[in-house]
C-alpha cells in the first residue's frame, strides 16, 4: 500500500447529490468498488467523468486529451529512434 | 484499472529507457521530491534501468518520515487520555514516538482509529457529542485542503469537540534549503504530481531562476516517472532551466483555485521543523486565528512535550539527497522497520524503508 498523503487514485463519478453549504458529497467508482467522495474542490465535475481522489476529496478532473500525451511522446521516440539504427555499409 | 494500467506497461517503459539511454552523455544527479514516487521507482526497477550516468536521490517529500518526535509524543500524549477518540490516516499508527506507537496506545485501550478522509474525522465528532474527537493532520499540500474542510465543516456545524494536532509541510521552502546548501548535488527536480495538481506551478519558476536549474512536475505511475526522467535529462543535456510538466492529465498552471481558498481561509505558513532536517522558515501550516479553538495542542495543552532524536541517524544528510541509505553505518543493522533510529526507515515510503523493503544496497 501507498502512502495515503500521497496517493491520488483515479476514478469514475457515479453521482454527486446537491448541498446547501458548497460541500456537495457523491461517490465515485474505483473499478467496481465506490467510495463517497466530497466534491468540494472540483465543481465542474459531472457523473461520468473522471476525477483523481485523494483522502476523500476529488482533487481535479482527470484530462482525457492529456492522458494520451505520453502515448503520443513514445510514438515519436520510437520513430526516432529508427533513425538510430545502424545502416550496413554499403559495397564500394 | 484506466488511467493506471496503462502507465504500467514493461515494453513502454523499455523504450523510455532506450531514450533517454539515447539522450544522456555525462553524469546528471535528479532527485524525486515524494516519497510515493521513491517507492514506485524502487518496486519497479526503474533504479535498475537507468544508464549509470544517471543517480537519482530521494527527497525530503514522506509526510510520515518528516513529522517530529516531538509532535508523534504530543499525539500519543492525547491519544491516552480518557473521553478522547483518536483519528489518524493509517500510515502514522504505525510510526514509534520517543516510547510507543499509536496502535501500543490502542492496544492498551486508548480509543485510536483510522480514518480514511478528514471528514470521517468530523462526522465522528457529531455522532460522539459527549467525546473529543482529535484529528492528527498530517501531509503536504495534497492533503492540506481535505484537512482544512474538515475544520471548516466543524466550524459549519458548531462542533465544539473536534479539533486537530497539525503537522502540515509545504515543499517548495524544502527545496529552497536544499538548493541553498553548499553540499547540494541536485541537478533537477522531479516535482511531486498531486502537490503541484493543487498548488500548481507558479512557486517553482522562481526557485528554478534563482538556482539556474530544471524542474518537471512529474506523475506517479511507472511511465510517468520514466518520462519525467526522460523531459529532466533532455532539459539538462541542452542547458534547459525552468518548470516542465510531464503530469498534464491533472496538474495545470493555476492549480487547483477553490482547494487554494479554503486553505487560505484555514491556515498561514509558519516555520515548521522537519524530522531530521530541522526548522525550515515558512515550510508548515499552523490554524489562522480565527480558526484556533479548533488547535488540539492548545485544548489538550501538550505544547511543552518535546522530543530529541536519535543521534546516529543521518536522516538530514539522507532526506536532502547528500547520502543515500546504503552509506549509513546503521542501515540494517541497528536500524530496520520494525525498530527505527530516524524518520527515512519510519514509513514504508521513507527511503530507508524502500532500500530494505526491495534489497537495495544489501
Amino acid at each position: 500500500m501507498g502512502c495515503s498523503m500521497c496517493l491520488g487514485v483515479p476514478g469514475k463519478v457515479v453521482r454527486i447529490e446537491p448541498s446547501a453549504v458548497d460541500m456537495p458529497m457523491g461517490v465515485v467508482s474505483f473499478g467496481g468498488i465506490t467510495k463517497e467522495v466530497c466534491f468540494a474542490y472540483t465543481p465542474e465535475v459531472v457523473p461520468g467523468d473522471w476525477v483523481l481522489v485523494h483522502v476523500g476529496f476529488a482533487i481535479s478532473k482527470l484530462d482525457e486529451d492529456h492522458a494520451l500525451e505520453v502515448f503520443k511522446t513514445l510514438k515519436e521516440l520510437g520513430e526516432l529512434s529508427e533513425l538510430d539504427v545502424p545502416q550496413p555499409a554499403r559495397k564500394s | 484499472m484506466r488511467f493506471v494500467d496503462e502507465y504500467r506497461r514493461e515494453e513502454d517503459a523499455q523504450a523510455f529507457v532506450r531514450a533517454i539511454r539515447a539522450r544522456v552523455t555525462r553524469p546528471w544527479t535528479l532527485m524525486e521530491i515524494c516519497g510515493g514516487q521513491t517507492h514506485t521507482l524502487l518496486r519497479s526497477g526503474i533504479d535498475r534501468m537507468l544508464p549509470p550516468e544517471i543517480t537519482l536521490v530521494h527527497g525530503p517529500g514522506c509526510p510520515v518520515c518528516v513529522t517530529p518526535l516531538t509532535q508523534i509524543d504530543r499525539a500519543l500524549a492525547i491519544a491516552r487520555r480518557p473521553g478522547v477518540i483518536f483519528t489518524s490516516f493509517g500510515d502514522m499508527l504505525r510510526v514509534p514516538g520517543s516510547t510507543t506507537s499509536l496502535l501500543s496506545v490502542k492496544a492498551q485501550g486508548g480509543d485510536v482509529r483510522m480514518v480514511y478522509s478528514p471528514l470521517d474525522a468530523v462526522r465522528l465528532a457529531e455522532q460522539n457529542p459527549g467525546l473529543e474527537v482529535v484529528f492528527f493532520a498530517v501531509g503536504f499540500e495534497t492533503t492540506a485542503p481535505a484537512n482544512a474542510m474538515a475544520v471548516k465543516r466543524a466550524k459549519q456545524l458548531g462542533l465544539p469537540n473536534f479539533s486537530i494536532l497539525t503537522s502540515h509541510v509545504l515543499v517548495p521552502p524544502a527545496i529552497e534549503a536544499i538548493l541553498s546548501s553548499p553540499q547540494n548535488r541536485v541537478q533537477a527536480f522531479l516535482l511531486a504530481g498531486h502537490v503541484c495538481t493543487i498548488m500548481g506551478t507558479s512557486e517553482y519558476g522562481p526557485l528554478a531562476a534563482r538556482y539556474r536549474l530544471p524542474m518537471v512536475v512529474t506523475g506517479f505511475e511507472p511511465l510517468d516517472l520514466l518520462q519525467g526522467i526522460h523531459m529532466a535529462v533532455s532539459a539538462l543535456e541542452d542547458g534547459r532551466i525552468g518548470v516542465e510538466n510531464q503530469y498534464t492529465r491533472t496538474v495545470t498552471a493555476e492549480g487547483n483555485r477553490p482547494a487554494q481558498a479554503v486553505l487560505a481561509e484555514i491556515f498561514e505558513p509558519c516555520d515548521r521543523a522537519w524530522r531530521g532536517i530541522g526548522v525550515i522558515p515558512k515550510s508548515g501550516y499552523r490554524l489562522r486565528p480565527a480558526y484556533a479553538a479548533f488547535d488540539a495542542t492548545e485544548r489538550f495543552d501538550v505544547a511543552d512535550i518535546t522530543a530529541d532524536e536519535p543521534k546516529e541517524c543521518i536522516a538530514g544528510e539522507i532526506l536532502q539527497g547528500r547520502k543515500k541509505p546504503s552509506g549509513c553505518a546503521e542501515f540494517g543493522t541497528r536500524c530496520t522497520p520494525e525498530h527505527p533510529l530516524g524518520a527515512p526507515m519510519v514509513s514504508s515510503e521513507g527511503a530507508c524503508a524502500a532500500y530494505y523493503l526491495y534489497a537495495r544496497a544489501v
